[in-house]
């Protein structure tokens, strides 16, 4: 007999109900190519510049480390971490042209997350070759910032350390203050008492303040005859007491693990060391707890390198952000909420590596309508516990009379607020331009985002170098009028150029990254990788009910 | 034809009792089984789990390892065949099958021996004996001089009567020594008196004898079935010739070139041989043949032979059907003259043996076994599976791999084909022994001797060649796509199962993960430093040489295969990872890519590797020569085993007290375990298994050590 047609139709799936967003780019337009160039050529110049900063210091310390049978300190993550699994490696750019001619890669100092024996951890090593290891300002800065990821992340801490401790001739700048180097010991006991472990792999010097790392860890390793950990070295020692003493005899590692007690297990290696610390981890009894709910993980229905062609490196261009989202979340699968409402801000629900997260991102300035729009959905976030990821490309609210009376400010302080307040993880990348208050109410540096990333094309200062010449020269220009004098086009091409120049500057992702205003530049066709990496992070601590303080209605 | 146990000869047989192990029981009862055969399978208590016993419809433990007593017990087999009331007993081969003792007894117990009359056994057993029938029946004979009378004239009377060339061989020689070749009457005693000086300086002993001398000596035997109504048939013969420690390694049937006359002679020959005692059932007439193609009867096996299955393959009979049909009194199914010579079949003998150590014989656990699979023209007679264990206890052989094809090219090339799918990997085998030797020139043109072996040796033992940085390139990639499949494992039982940081991408960020990884090729070793590209490729460099290496691996059966692609020359292999060996099986040959163990870990563990006070391999404890509280010194001996009827002396790895001895004589003690404690070892060290756990876990840490232990 034959059925009716329809009759064996199946139900409607329901599954794959989410949207998918994002077209296929024309690939051959100019814009697009040239854009893509462009992008492709500033990814090119970060992967070359990172190339080199992996190599630590020059050949010459290299060499010298390796001969005494060290690892270098990549390599040393590289045996510490799952054999075969990523590390999310932060600010390779530390101290990047930072220190006139003295060269610091990577600001001496590795940071970054890796899993070890199936347990994130955060892992911060010292690079020897780099100045002996020693902390010159933005080395202490950078261990800081790393402990804070611990801190914030709930992620335990292993320190492979090889380090002469304070850099002596900068001592003023890394000492005294509250962010300095005893804060590193401080932070210890914080993250302790927190029941976040702390270890300590000894792997080269720990003299004087050095000497507390492991001292102050939970559980310590050494390795022998090439770990050593002393309040005063021998030639201090020798001036105070007159004691002559060797360095081993001092403070090796059969002098901590036998009689001081200063550390817990001896290693033959650094690979000994290693192995050891992997076990450690084991007998920590930690077990991630994701709250947020999971489905299975899809690529995006794009590929990810048509980013560069669609963004571009001018700021000037506009992209939508919807474009960029389709190459990062799963399936390329985009909720958005409230689509029709302050369509300058663009929010809404994806999965990234499976776990649910709000997408803030940005298609124009922000009006009152954006703002309150990004304030609700940042409630939403908050209530259900969900995630939130930043796209940032913002050169700020919008001005004017009629947005002024129309409450703009308060408003973006509304949208402010709810960032500043929300509790659960946050993430940020600066996917273009960060200007003034746009920067606040996306999540920059100052509103805690547990991590911050930048795209080399991307831009960050209080407003674009452009602006800022023009409002100064206008300034200029007044103040002539009122003295009776006129402003030389020249002149006032003149009193921009240099604004500009500068404006451009420190603008810069590089010039950013080096002062640690973010945890790393990164290549857009990565960042999936980048935010899935980080949420699985940031998924470690254990969720905190957000309290927002007052909306200002 | 085969339907149903026949009554034919007034027996009845619905049940037999096989008094054997290992792949001939299981081989007696695939046939039982056809022939609606109830099969009684005896085991000892070494073979408890083993494959024979799993076989058969019922199973009976016989008593401690040792053969004397379990296989070799006769009251204690003849009992179980009563209990179990089976009909038959069948031999197989070794053990009982030519005792006469055993086969008189059964035909005490009213049992049926399905073997010859002990009789023929019997005269059959001693050498001189059977010559002296066999010269009567008119079968041509070695002839030898073998007497006291030393004088010159003596033995060159009886040199002339054996006939010339002939042969003046030392009474105690050996090794060639002492040992000439006379060719003619004019030469003998200037050869006898050379032979003499030298045996009497080697061996302080000249007494010779004389021997027909036979160049380039072959193996030929001939199958022959007799039955119980006198008569006698012969499936042609095989060629055994290529043998080490005098053991067959490959044989074929037919013999090669040998042409239809001289095969009608020497089955004439035979079947006048087996006439001569009567003979019933299956044997086998050896014959030792010259160059020209002349045969001398050497002995004759009163039993079914091993390489029995080539004979089959020929001829397209079942012989353990015809011996149970025989056995029942039928008549030999074929006549003479329906038996007929079909293609070429070999067997190549599969030994648990180290043929770069003068075939060493070896036991253990056959970690991985995987083998061709069986087909019409494919047989594999086996006792074993993987997981089992080649016991200390007896023959080293683990299967027979036998194949046919329409002539002896084609199945030689099937024979090598089918070699290369047999992968072993938890003892040493003679596989790759066999690819040499199936492979070589002179075997593939059929110039088959006794001497083949040493003749060939160094074509056949080639020194060791490094293994091609292709291949290398391909165990790194086997080690790193096995080492994903464990964390994809680990990662697909936790809950947060996409998390990337559970993958084994190794990105980095903005830079490339390079892993330097050291593999050892026999002694040396080869860092590779593997880059992990973006797009899941890997570049790796060895030397100054780049390759651009991916693939994938994946289930097959029981068995992992690695399909790899190196600089574009994509290859399929089976990939086994064990005791930080990567084994790699593919149509080129195997490849064993060790992992060294890190210093930290083999430091720890020298003592239980470095032959220190553990045990080398499974074996007995024959003398113990400490006990607790005692001081040794390095190198003390601790122990004295027997394992594989060699002897072993444990010494002290470090000086110490012993703290506890952990056999004593007589006791069993397993490979690798620990014989004697010191007292500081355990202050020093974790137990003996900890350290075998992390040895093999960290060695390749990939595998093991990261989640699970």
């Amino acid at each position: 007999f034959l059925l009716r047609s329809g009759a064996a139709r199946p139900a409607r799936a329901c599954y794959g109900e989410a949207a998918a967003v994002g077209s296929r780019p024309d690939a051959g337009s100019p814009v697009y190519q040239e854009n893509y160039e462009r992008m492709k050529a500033l990814v090119t110049q970060l992967q070359e510049q990172a190339e080199k900063i992996r190599l630590g210091g020059g050949e010459k310390a290299r060499k010298l480390h390796t001969s005494r049978g060290k690892l270098l300190p990549r390599e040393r993550i590289d045996r510490l971490i799952d054999p075969g699994s990523p590390f999310l490696e932060f600010s390779q750019f530390a101290g990047y042209q930072l220190y006139g001619n003295e060269e610091v890669p990577a600001g001496g100092i590795i940071t970054g997350i890796g899993r070890v024996s199936g347990v994130e951890c955060l892992i911060v090593a010292n690079d020897a070759t780099v100045k002996g290891g020693t902390y010159y300002p933005i080395t202490v800065k950078k261990h800081l910032r790393a402990q804070e990821i611990a801190m914030q992340n709930h992620l335990p801490c292993i320190y492979l350390v090889d380090s002469g401790g304070a850099n002596l001739p900068r001592q003023a700048e890394v000492f005294p203050d509250r962010d300095h180097f005893g804060r590193i010991f401080y932070n210890q006991a914080i993250m302790s008492s927190q029941g976040i472990p702390q270890i300590a792999v000894v792997m080269g010097s720990c003299t004087a303040g050095g000497a507390y790392v492991p001292a102050m860890a939970d559980e310590s390793i050494i390795v022998g005859k090439q770990g050593t950990i002393f309040l005063g070295g021998p030639p201090l020692v020798k001036a105070a007491t007159g004691e002559e003493v060797s360095a081993e005899d001092l403070g090796g590692a059969d002098l901590h693990c036998r009689h001081s007690g200063v550390t817990d297990h001896y290693a033959l290696d650094d690979s000994h060391a290693l192995h050891l610390a992997r076990k450690t981890v084991k007998s920590l009894n930690l077990q991630k707890k994701v709250d947020v709910s999971i489905e299975p993980s899809e690529e995006p229905l794009f590929p990810a390198d048509e980013i560069y062609g669609i963004v571009g490196d001018q700021l000037k261009r506009n992209f939508d952000v919807k474009e960029v989202i389709a190459r990062i979340v799963d399936g390329s699968k985009f909720d958005e909420f409230k689509a029709l409402y302050g369509d300058t801000l663009i929010t809404g629900f994806a999965r990234i590596f499976g776990y649910l997260v709000g997408i803030i991102g940005n298609n124009g300035v922000l009006f009152s309508e954006s703002a309150k729009k990004g304030t609700h959905f940042i409630q939403l976030c908050c209530q259900r516990n969900i995630p939130i990821v930043f796209l940032q490309n913002i050169t700020g609210f919008m001005v004017g009379r009629e947005y002024e009376a129309g409450g703009i400010a308060k408003d973006g302080a509304k949208m402010v607020t709810a960032v500043a307040c929300a509790s659960v993880p946050k993430i940020t990348v600066i996917i273009g331009g960060s200007y003034g208050a746009g920067n606040y109410g996306m999540c920059g540096r100052a509103y805690s985002p547990r991590f911050l990333y930048m795209w080399p094309n991307a831009r960050i200062s209080v407003m674009g170098g452009e602006q800022a010449a023009t409002v100064l020269a206008t300034i200029a220009k007044d103040q002539k009028a009122r003295e009776g004098k006129q402003l030389s086009k020249a002149d006032e091409e003149a009193l921009k150029e240099p604004i500009i120049r500068r404006f451009e500057e420190e603008g810069n992702p590089y010039y950013s990254s080096a002062r640690l205003w973010d945890d790393g530049i990164i290549d857009p066709a990565d960042t999936r990788l980048v935010l899935g990496l980080s949420l699985s992070a940031a998924l470690n601590a254990p969720t905190k009910k957000t309290e927002f303080g007052v909306f200002r209605m | 034809s085969a339907k149903c146990a026949s009554t034919a000869g007034g027996h009845s047989i619905g049940k037999i009792l096989i008094a054997n192990r290992g792949e001939i029981a299981c081989r007696v009862m695939r046939t039982a089984r056809k022939m609606g055969v109830k099969s009684v399978a005896v085991y000892s208590e070494a073979d408890r789990n083993s494959m024979h016993v799993a076989m058969a419809d019922e199973a009976h433990c016989i008593g401690p390892a040792p053969s004397q007593q379990s296989y070799l017990a006769v009251e204690k087999i003849i009992q179980v065949a009563k209990t179990s009331a089976a009909q038959a007993i069948h031999p197989g081969y070794g053990f009982l099958s030519e005792n006469t003792e055993f086969a008189e007894l059964c035909k005490q117990e009213g049992i049926i021996f399905i073997g010859p009359p002990s009789s023929a056994i019997r005269d059959m057993g001693i050498k001189s004996t059977s010559k002296a029938i066999m010269s009567a029946a008119g079968v041509p004979v070695v002839e030898g001089y073998h007497g006291e009378d030393q004088s010159d004239q003596h033995l060159k009377e009886h040199a002339m009567r054996i006939g010339y060339p002939v042969m003046i061989k030392a009474v105690r020689g050996g090794g060639g020594k002492g040992m000439r070749i006379a060719h003619s009457e004019k030469e003998f005693l200037d050869q006898l008196e050379s032979a003499r000086r030298e045996a009497k300086k080697s061996f302080n002993d000249d007494a010779m004898l004389i021997e027909k001398f036979v160049d380039h000596p072959r193996h030929v035997e001939v199958q022959v079935f007799g039955d119980q109504h006198g008569n006698v048939v012969y499936l042609f013969e095989r060629d055994c010739s290529v043998q080490r420690r005098h053991q067959k390694i490959i044989e074929e049937a037919p013999g090669p070139g040998i042409n239809p006359e001289v095969r009608k002679r020497l089955g004439e020959a035979a079947v006048k041989a087996a006439k001569a005692v009567n003979y019933v059932g299956a044997g086998t007439v050896e014959f030792i043949m010259d160059s020209q193609h002349n045969f001398y009867f050497m002995e004759m096996n009163t039993r079914l032979q091993v390489e029995h299955p080539v004979t089959e393959m020929i001829t397209g009979t079942d012989l353990v059907e015809w011996q149970l049909r025989v056995a029942a009194g039928e008549k030999i199914p074929l006549t003479q003259e329906e038996i007929l010579l079909r293609g070429h079949a070999f067997e190549a003998r599969i030994y648990a043996e180290d043929p770069t150590n003068n075939f060493l014989p070896g036991a253990g656990p056959l970690v991985h076994l995987s083998t061709p699979t069986p087909d019409r023209d494919t047989r594999i007679e086996t006792g074993v599976r993987q997981g089992d264990e080649v016991s200390v206890h007896y023959d080293p052989m683990i299967a027979k791999l036998v194949v046919w094809a329409e002539d002896r090219e084609a199945a030689l090339r099937k024979l090598r084909y089918s070699l290369l799918q047999y992968n072993i990997v938890g003892l040493s085998t003679n596989i790759d022994f066999l690819l040499s030797l199936s492979g070589h020139p002179q075997f593939e043109a059929g110039n088959v001797h006794t001497d083949f072996i040493p003749q060939y040796h160094d074509d056949l033992f080639p020194a060791r060649k490094a293994t091609p940085l292709e291949v290398v390139c391909q165990a790194a990639l086997g080690l790193i796509l096995k080492e994903k499949m464990v964390s994809d494992a680990f990662r697909d039982q936790s809950s947060d199962k996409f998390s990337p940081f559970a993958s084994s991408t190794g990105r980095r960020i903005n830079i490339l993960y390079t892993r330097k990884l050291s593999l050892l090729d026999g002694e040396n070793i080869v860092d590779v430093a593997v880059t992990y590209n973006r797009g899941g490729s890997y570049s790796m460099q060895i030397q100054d040489k780049m390759f651009l290496v991916s693939g994938e691996i994946f289930n097959e059966g029981d068995s992992i295969y690695l399909s790899s692609s190196v600089n574009g020359t994509v290859c399929k292999s089976k990939l086994v990872i064990l005791d930080n060996t990567i084994h790699l099986f593919s149509p080129e040959g195997s490849a064993q890519i060790g992992l060294p163990v890190p210093k930290y870990l083999s430091a720890v563990s020298s003592a239980g590797t470095q032959g220190g006070a553990v045990a080398p391999m499974t074996g007995t404890v024959e003398k113990v020569f400490v006990k607790a509280g005692d001081k040794v010194e390095v190198g003390d001996p601790l122990m004295v085993m027997i394992a594989m009827k060699m002897e072993h002396t444990i010494r002290a790895p470090k000086a110490g007290v012993i703290k506890k001895v952990n056999f004593q004589e007589g006791a069993q003690a397993n490979r690798h375990a620990p014989l004697v404690e010191f007292v500081d070892e355990v202050a020093e060290s974790k137990c003996f298994i900890e350290r075998i756990v992390e040895l093999v876990s960290s060695a390749h840490p990939a595998l093991a050590a990261n989640y699970t232990d």
